[in-house]
């Protein structure tokens, strides 16, 4: 068996599997049957300061749903906690107390002032949880008070105020970040600076999951009217994954611990963002759908696969995949394949020709012999692509081949077509 | 309980009898449909559409399911066939497009294109919309006769290419083997006459039921009256089993069974018999067997000659017939009718064999088979009379039945014909309706040519 233990910016959890901040972490009762389900960790659901709580819409989330498939993505328009803060300390204290060896991480959402952030890490800091995420993600209601992506959108607000919090405590301090931004690194490095821990990401996407065109308003549409909420779920892993490894393969971010987040529903999904960088991963989206009980496979199966591969532990994995990522400016352009179809798995759907030939390249001849439909590659015209295989309801039937060109590695900086290109020594 | 003759009604609760005989297979809901719809997918060139006899967009109406486009959806099947409805129900879609779908190929699971085209068909007629509107008048007039799928189907094409019909049938309702035929469970809550009347309603069909040819109508008379002529009579007559005893009562001819069967609004009032045995291998030996079991027999078994691969109904059906508790007999052929005080007792069998020229032969075990009821279920044949003309053929016949061309012309120039009288059809429903519309459009150039 693998060892999941996972140390993550000095915070100890038994795996690496930790709730998001969300509804499933926004009380004492979820939290506890999440931790008895088996999970490593929780980042309790955003706290903001103390006073009359925020006050939440009904309802609150929309989904979508493709060829029957429930919540391939998923949005909402919730706000932070709407429980009063010396509820949610108390409880926080408590669950520490009862389940010390889970990771409690607490978000934080103030406005942009010290003191602001002062007084909550001081009342916080007494729960004698395991450290802070400051949330500057959430891009809906709270942004409009200055808050959440409001400040994350803004690297010189991030920066100070990642200052301030490691000034005014002693806890590891968590930054999430918003996707909502054209280039991730910019806060990413802000949060470096600023003296951030670590950095959790992507927090939701700016979205309007529907218009219901009987209401002929956004959904989820409350009493007549919608608006933008953030998006998560599994359809958001692309974007997720590409800003963790542009931050784990930054060289001024080095060193920073990653958080991975969006759209994790298995333990393949968490294995992929660890490749890529992130230390531990955090869910919300998938328990949310089926119930903390996912879980007992994700920790089952992450183990598998490490046995299977033969890592003995988390650090084997973390980052393996970062040097392999890269900029299209250095992919070998004398690379060739091309697509093969496997006459005996094929079931003479056609989804290949018609892809190849309305779209792409005319590589795919559409034959019939005596009445038996076949599909053929015309290699002369097959670029590789790989159009034909992802369109093919058959696993396996088109495979791509790799076929040898005898011809050296040559990237677009060496290409004669590149006017830019670096000269040959 | 008597042990000769035992034939009673009411066998059953009413509750039984309503279960019995409602849906065999319920419909899907609209979460289902688009569960189901999403599994097709939407084959280029796709074999379901080239398998179909009607040559239905297959995909494209699963497609138009999946997006929630039902009313296109349900367009796109009736263009094809108006009677996409009943063939949803009835169409042996295992070895149609079912067989065909991709899916069968790849996990041995096709879509369940049945399923989603009643989905389809369904909602239209919920929806009480007709969605076809008639050409500009031609001014020609097409008698049809039969108003079976084939005969419905071709005036309903006609009527929409601008033509007036006027549609003629020996029975008092419209609808031939789907209101007379067809098992009760497939087209239950009266559902033959839902299409009759979706059909009627797009106007330019006049319906003469009670209007049997060669009684009340005349080929010759027809031809003169009218631009055109379309027969859609169907298969009249049924065979015998050429035994001594064949009238004793007990001894059932089963297409007359399911007729009464299919006209009564109280199935416990049907007598059947406690055991009850079925002499054929086709799906009127399978319905008729299913309904007896269901009618409350206790034993029913069909007794057919040759294997299970030889039987026209197909594999799906055989194992429908088995999991309603029917045995079914195979390599077994009736050589004797029992009876006992007048009244029928059981069947005499022998067992049979293939010889080694492959020709059916008695393997010369016997052995009895007790029966209460025993229904005859071997096949039906083109009643020929009404196209004659005195004792002279109107028309060719070619085994039997009508000979017609590709395009569904007798050897009379004025006369279609379609459905099971032809020579050469496939005796399904689809191909009826398919028979009617190519017939339709044949008539209909042919009247523009003329």
């Amino acid at each position: 068996m693998a060892d999941l233990r996972c140390t993550f910016a000095g915070i100890k959890s038994p795996n690496p599997f930790w709730l998001a901040s969300a509804p499933p972490t926004d009380k004492e009762y979820n939290v506890v049957r999440a931790f008895k389900a088996g999970w490593g960790g929780v980042v309790w659901k955003t706290l903001g300061e103390a006073g009359p709580p925020v006050v939440n819409t009904a309802s609150r989330y929309g989904t979508l749903e493709v060829n029957g498939q429930r919540m391939v993505g998923f949005n909402n328009i919730e706000l932070i906690t709407d429980r009063p803060l010396e509820v949610n300390l108390r409880e926080i204290k408590q669950v520490k107390r009862d389940w010390p060896d889970r990771a409690v991480i607490v978000s934080l959402m103030v406005p942009c002032v010290e003191d602001s952030w002062k007084q909550i890490l001081a009342v916080v800091e007494d729960t004698a949880c395991d450290g802070v995420e400051l949330n500057f993600g959430c891009p809906h209601g709270m942004s409009e008070r200055g808050m959440g992506a409001a400040v994350g959108q803004v690297p010189e607000y991030i920066e100070m105020v990642t200052r301030w919090c490691k000034q005014h405590t002693r806890m590891p301090v968590l930054v999430k970040l918003t996707p909502n931004v054209t280039n991730v690194l910019g806060p990413a490095r802000a949060a470096k600076r600023g003296g951030a821990d670590a950095v959790s990401l992507i927090n939701t996407v700016n979205s309007i999951i529907a218009v219901d065109l009987d209401k002929m308003a956004p959904t989820p549409t409350v009493d007549g009217k919608g608006t933008h909420g953030g998006y998560c779920g599994p359809a958001v892993k692309p974007i997720a994954l590409h800003m963790v490894a542009e931050i784990a393969r930054d060289p001024e971010c080095a060193g920073l611990p990653i958080s991975g987040i969006g759209g994790i529903s298995t333990w393949r999904d968490a294995a992929e963002f660890m490749a890529l960088g992130a230390g531990s991963v955090q869910v919300c989206t998938a328990a949310m759908h089926y119930g903390f009980k996912i879980i007992d496979d994700m920790v089952d199966g992450l183990n598998n696969w490490l046995d299977e591969k033969r890592h003995a532990d988390l650090a084997a994995v973390v980052g393996r995949a970062v040097p392999n990522v890269t900029d299209w400016q250095y992919l070998n352009l004398n690379h060739k394949i091309l697509a093969r179809i496997d006459q005996d798995l094929c079931i003479k759907c056609g989804l290949c020709h018609a892809a190849c030939e309305d779209t792409s390249h005319q590589a795919i001849a559409a034959l019939r012999t005596s009445g038996t439909r076949r599909y053929e590659v015309i290699d002369a015209e097959c670029v590789g692509c790989n159009l034909c295989m992802h369109a093919c309801p058959v696993t396996g039937c088109i495979t791509m081949v790799e076929v040898p060109t005898g011809k050296p590695p040559l990237n677009w900086t060496q290409h004669p077509n590149n006017p830019m290109r670096q000269a040959a020594e | 309980m008597p042990d000769i003759g035992d034939i009673a009604a009411n066998r059953l609760s009413a509750e039984q009898y309503q279960r019995h005989f409602d849906d065999v297979e319920p419909p899907l809901d609209r979460k289902r449909a688009l569960v189901e719809a999403s599994r097709c997918h939407f084959c280029y060139d796709a074999p379901c559409l080239e398998a179909c006899p009607t040559g239905i967009d297959i995909p494209g109406f699963i497609r138009k399911i999946a997006t929630d486009n039902v009313k296109g959806s349900a367009v796109t099947i009736l263009e094809e066939n108006i009677m996409g409805g009943a063939c949803a129900r009835v169409c042996p879609t295992e070895i149609l497009c079912e067989q065909a779908c991709v899916r069968t190929a790849q996990e041995g699971k096709p879509v369940d294109i049945g399923a989603l085209q009643r989905y389809a068909t369904d909602w239209l007629f919920e929806h009480d919309i007709q969605p076809f509107t008639r050409a500009a008048s031609t001014g020609k007039r097409i008698a049809i006769v039969g108003a079976g799928p084939a005969g419905l189907a071709c005036a309903h094409r006609l009527a929409l290419l601008g033509h007036d019909t006027v549609v003629f049938d020996a029975r008092p309702k419209a609808g031939g083997l789907n209101e007379y035929g067809v098992a009760a469970y497939k087209v239950p809550h009266d559902f033959a006459q839902r299409e009759v009347d979706f059909i009627l309603s797009l106007g330019g069909i006049d319906l003469r039921p009670g209007q049997a040819l060669g009684r009340d109508v005349s080929l010759v008379q027809l031809r003169r009256d009218y631009d055109a002529v379309f027969i859609g009579t169907g298969l009249g007559g049924v065979n015998a089993l050429a035994l001594d005893g064949e009238t004793l009562p007990g001894v059932e001819d089963a297409v007359a069974y399911i007729e009464r069967l299919r006209q009564a609004a109280d199935k416990s009032r049907l007598p059947i018999g406690r055991r009850v045995v079925v002499i054929g291998g086709g799906n009127t030996a399978i319905d008729i067997a299913v309904q007896a079991k269901r009618l409350g027999a206790e034993d029913v078994t069909i007794a057919y000659r040759r294997g299970a691969d030889a039987m026209s109904a197909t594999p799906h059906e055989q194992e429908f017939a088995q999991t309603n508790g029917v045995k079914i007999k195979h390599w077994a052929r009736p050589v004797r009718l029992l009876s006992d005080g007048g009244r029928l007792s059981g069947v005499e069998c022998e067992s049979t064999t293939l010889d080694a020229d492959g020709k059916l032969v008695g393997a010369g075990t016997r052995f009895a088979l007790p029966a209460d009821m025993l229904f005859k279920a071997i096949g039906q044949t083109f009643v020929a009379a009404p196209v004659r003309d005195g004792g002279r053929e109107l028309l060719d016949l070619r085994q039997g039945r009508i000979v017609v061309d590709d395009a569904h012309r007798t050897s009379l120039p004025d006369v279609w014909a379609g459905g099971d009288c032809i020579s050469g059809g496939q005796d399904l429903t689809v191909s009826a309706v398919q028979d009617g519309k190519r017939a339709a459009h044949a008539i209909d150039h042919f009247l523009r040519n003329a």
